[in-house]
């Protein structure tokens, strides 16, 4: 392993421009005569909109423009749209309500957008915003899922609120599984919502270029082709290769930011009818009420066992609650990214699940770092934990009763997992855990008036998405290949064109080690290329903890390719046949003789073209690859929560984290642990402090940073990451992909540990001080303190 | 429009500001120094925090005109143009302690400050105690806990000119 290849800790290129204040987010760029952008949204979480009156507002000091929801529609703008189709057990397809950009007609959350004020800066369109006088009819609205189906209509097309009722599994065989089983094991578990608060807010930076018909959009996107393709096609703003989306630094995404949001359509539209560049930026509380929330699960959950802790069977009816609109990928974080992760890392025979998707009037719900598989982890171990304890058998000893132990290993929720090995990682966690020694440390905890608590997750989920057949079957509307164009310059340096999106994982730094190790060229001379759609060809974006599984590989296709035609071009200038060439560390040699040549002067043989004619090889060493994943990866792993609770308080300290995850091949150790670090710390988050809050009429109480419990520093532990190693098959490198996976095992490992401490499982997250304590008083202590 | 003075990163500035200018928006948007961020509207996160005569405050509660004849520093002032960084901007990179990268001008011009008042050899749970007022949610903090350790000891080597002044 060399000191910048595929393994090595190499700090990060990026770096430089972050720690020096130079980075180039979206709200950073600045275009000549550009005008601010303030939305004017409905404080009601459901109203007719009676009527809009603009003059005053018009009427104000540098305002340029007053648009609303009529405007939009009469310019015949399409609305947003949900791409993943997911039909209900009767066949039906998903009740997809219109939503457009600006609200037409009907409000349906609070915070949905009326009408836009354009201003010459953003105090002029800010208190032009306050001037405009909108006329609603309040209607009753239904802000709990639970209850949805009962509550007012809100979308014509969706009676009783219902989206779909989809359904995963065998039931009849699920159900005789459970009738035959010597103990089942309920839970009632409710996923709370969260917000995912990345900390630079949206921003959309829209500019018309009215000789050309152009337009462009500077957007904080995870995914600008994605962007592209449905403000062109879907939305009709303007034909595709009329638009040109740019996603500069992006300050965190984790989800939140790969959706199409009204802003950047309703700001590209602006811009092209007032001829000036149109910029908006979030306020948080703006983020708070309209970037798309995470999670929010009703479920009721079921494990069958025998009387030896051999599990038989799982069931689970879970209602989603997906807000007032379906966001792009919505429909498939409850179904396909979730109830296919049911099996967790154990041979379970039987499962069925059956999902509910309702419409309630609160911000639309979407993907959120895990989507859907911190859920089915959460469902799955502790159901497990839960069952252990009632069967009062080591927590440990059960899960490595029923962990999968061969490979490939189908199970009865579509997934085949491939490659992996659970006793390994949870050997690993416990001997880093000391494990042993927690009942010693548990008695000291007592003996000063704290409980202790040991929690477990042995998660695995699916990422790497996705093989696009596979995809599409499910309903997919998209394919999820990776694309990657390597140019090597005619001095030799490379630039990759990569069609995923860096917003903190570090890709101008993991990617170039890839090919400064493939090619032999040192890493300095690799430059990584992403974000814009003017120079990068047509890619899926970063999410699903795919760019390492998927796009890496493109990158490694297409250096396969430049080999290949490298070695042609070495073949001519050393005289040799080309199957006489070979290639290792950045040489080009003719087997068995002491001649060679360099890549550097492979490269600008190539493009000098004097060694051979047009007739015998096309000048250049450029090549690119679409690369289409064979499977989903299966990165699986054991994390060890230990906490501490104050039983006077409900306080919970948590004393050690220990995380032992099997990633496959691992790039770069370094920026690995920080994805687990920070998967970790958004569990915890979701597990102790964070939730989004609506009140009875639809008002967001967590609207802001001082009443959302943000993880702070002295919220969280340090870490103890250990790696286990078992390559994923399905890619050359081997890589199974590390983005979300601390997020998706941390809540359930935090909540088990509580619940141990302090001996009852009725706690709900966030476990919030008076939850814990609550609790405590509610419940017979299992242990005297 | 009411004007305003004042020295930031060491030149002196002038700017026709209203009475709610804040002084985050003077920088970004007058004086294009785009280093210092906004990541919410209640105080609560941090990435503004700039120092002002010496001391760390946030960009997003201080009005422009109240920085009238003081000396602000914001991140594009830690180090000279080609020049070497601030060890504690080294820290950060050589510790992983920045993924996206928005919060960690606010980190760091906070890092300095408690430098400042805690000194150079800062243990883990101070440094996380001083940390409330700034948030990142995408390392989880590990890596800010460990590079600010070690920026702090490294300062103590009297490596690269202090931020303030």
């Amino acid at each position: 392993m060399s000191a910048t290849g595929i393994g090595a800790a190499v700090r990060r290129k990026e770096d430089f421009r972050f720690i020096t204040g130079k980075g180039q987010y979206t709200d950073d760029v600045v275009r000549p005569g550009e005008t601010r952008a303030v939305f004017v949204r409905s404080p009601h979480a459901h109203a007719k909109i009676k009527s809009i009156d603009i003059s005053a507002a018009k009427s104000l000091p540098g305002v340029v423009a007053v648009l609303t929801g009529a405007e939009l529609a009469s310019d015949k703008i399409g609305n947003l749209i949900c791409g993943w189709m997911i039909h209900s057990k009767d066949g039906t397809p998903m009740k997809m309500a219109p939503h457009p950009a600006l609200a037409s007609g009907k409000v349906n959350c609070v915070g949905d957008a009326v009408a836009v004020v354009i201003g010459e800066t953003l105090a002029q369109a800010r208190d032009a915003a306050e001037k405009v006088k909108v006329d609603y009819e309040v209607l009753p609205s239904v802000i709990d899922p639970a209850k949805a189906k009962s509550g007012p209509q809100i979308h014509e097309i969706a009676p009783k609120n219902t989206i779909y009722e989809w359904h995963l599994g065998d039931a009849k065989a699920t159900d005789a599984a459970f009738a035959a089983a010597k103990h089942v094991t309920k839970l009632d578990i409710i996923n709370n919502r969260l917000v995912p608060n990345a900390v630079e807010p949206r921003a959309a930076l829209a500019e018309y270029d009215a000789g050309t018909d152009g337009l462009t959009l500077w957007n904080t996107s995870q995914n600008p082709h994605v962007a592209r393709l449905v403000i062109a096609a879907f939305v009709g703003m303007a034909p595709e290769h009329k638009l040109r989306v740019i996603a500069p630094d992006v300050g965190g995404g984790f989800g939140s930011k790969i959706f199409i949001y009204p802003e950047e359509v309703v700001c590209l539209w602006a811009a092209r009818k007032v001829q000036r560049p149109v910029k908006w930026t979030a306020d948080r509380s703006e983020s708070f009420l309209t970037d798309a929330h995470g999670r929010d699960h009703v479920t009721h959950a079921e494990l069958a066992l025998d009387a030896n802790g051999k599990i038989l069977a799982l069931r689970a009816k879970t209602i989603a609650n997906l807000g007032a609109y379906m966001s792009t990928f919505s429909s498939s974080v409850p179904t396909y990214l979730y109830a296919t992760l049911l099996s967790g890392q154990y041979d379970i025979p039987h499962i069925y699940c059956e999902v509910d998707a309702v419409y309630t009037n609160t911000a639309p719900v979407d993907a959120y770092r895990g989507a859907g598989r911190p859920e089915a982890t959460f469902v799955v171990e502790r159901l497990v934990e839960v069952a252990a304890r009632q069967l009062d058998m080591d927590p440990a000893d059960l899960r490595k009763r029923n962990f999968i132990k061969s490979f490939p290993h189908q199970t009865p929720v579509i997934m085949a997992y491939d490659a992996g090995d659970y006793n390994a990682s949870l050997k690993k966690a416990l001997e880093l855990a000391d494990v042993k020694g927690f009942n010693k440390r548990r008695r000291e905890a007592a003996r000063h008036g704290k409980l202790r608590g040991l929690g477990y997750s042995t998660y695995i989920e699916a990422c790497g998405l996705a093989p696009s057949q596979a995809a599409g079957s499910l309903g997919a509307g998209v394919g999820l290949w990776e694309s990657a164009e390597v140019r090597v310059n005619p001095t030799g340096s490379v630039e990759v064109l990569t069609g995923c999106h860096a917003h903190g994982q570090g890709h101008e730094t993991t990617f170039a080690q890839l090919v400064s190790e493939r090619l032999g060229i040192p890493f300095e001379n690799v430059s990584i290329v992403h974000g814009d759609t003017d120079k990068v060809q047509f890619g899926m974006g970063t999410y699903g903890s795919r760019s390492g599984a998927v796009g890496m590989t493109a990158i490694v296709k297409a250096l396969d390719k430049i080999e290949a035609k490298a070695k042609k071009v070495a073949a001519f200038m050393l005289e040799a046949a080309e199957g006489d060439i070979e290639f290792k560390d950045g040489k080009f040699t003719v087997a068995g003789t002491d001649k060679s040549a360099a890549f550097g002067d492979v490269a600008l043989n190539a493009y000098i073209a004097h060694k051979f004619t047009g007739a015998e090889l096309e000048p250049g060493l450029k090549e690119t690859s679409f690369y289409d994943p064979t499977n989903f990866t299966f990165p699986a792993g054991c994390h060890i929560c230990e906490v501490e609770v104050d039983s006077d308080t409900g306080k919970t300290d948590i004393v050690n984290w220990t995380a032992v995850d099997d990633f496959g091949t691992v790039i770069n150790p370094m920026i690995v642990e920080g994805q687990v670090h920070g998967g970790i710390a958004q569990g915890i988050g979701q597990a102790l402090l964070e939730r989004a809050v609506y009140d009875k009429d639809g008002q967001l109480l967590t609207c802001s940073m001082m009443d959302y419990t943000m993880p702070r520093a002295h919220d969280l532990p340090s870490f103890q990451i250990g790696l286990t190693e078992t390559k994923s098959p399905s890619n050359p490198l081997g890589i199974k992909g590390c983005g979300e996976a601390g997020a998706i095992a941390s809540p359930a490992a935090v909540i088990n540990a509580i619940t141990d401490a302090i001996g009852t499982e009725e706690l709900a997250m966030p476990a919030t001080a008076n939850a814990v304590w609550s609790a405590l008083k509610r419940a017979q202590p299992r242990r005297a303190a | 429009m009411p004007a305003v003075s004042m020295t930031v990163n060491g030149k002196a500035v002038t700017g026709d500001v209203e009475a709610r200018t804040l002084l985050v928006q003077f920088l970004r948007e007058n004086l294009r120094l785009t280093g210092t961020h906004v990541g919410c509207d209640t105080s609560q996160c941090g990435a503004c925090v700039v120092h002002i005569d010496g001391i760390a405050t946030k960009a997003c509660t201080t009005l422009a005109l109240q920085c009238e004849g003081t000396k602000v520093t914001t991140i594009e002032g830690l180090a000279e143009p080609n020049g070497p960084l601030h060890p504690m901007q080294e820290a950060f990179r050589e510790h992983h302690g920045l993924q996206c990268g928005f919060c960690t001008p606010g980190m760091i011009m906070a890092a300095l400050d408690i430098v400042r008042r805690r000194g150079n050899d800062l243990d883990e749970h101070t440094i996380r105690e001083q940390l409330d007022g700034n948030i990142c949610r995408c390392t989880g903090y590990h890596n800010i806990v460990k590079a600010i350790a070690a920026g702090a000891k490294a300062m103590a080597k009297g490596g690269a000119r202090q931020a303030a002044e």
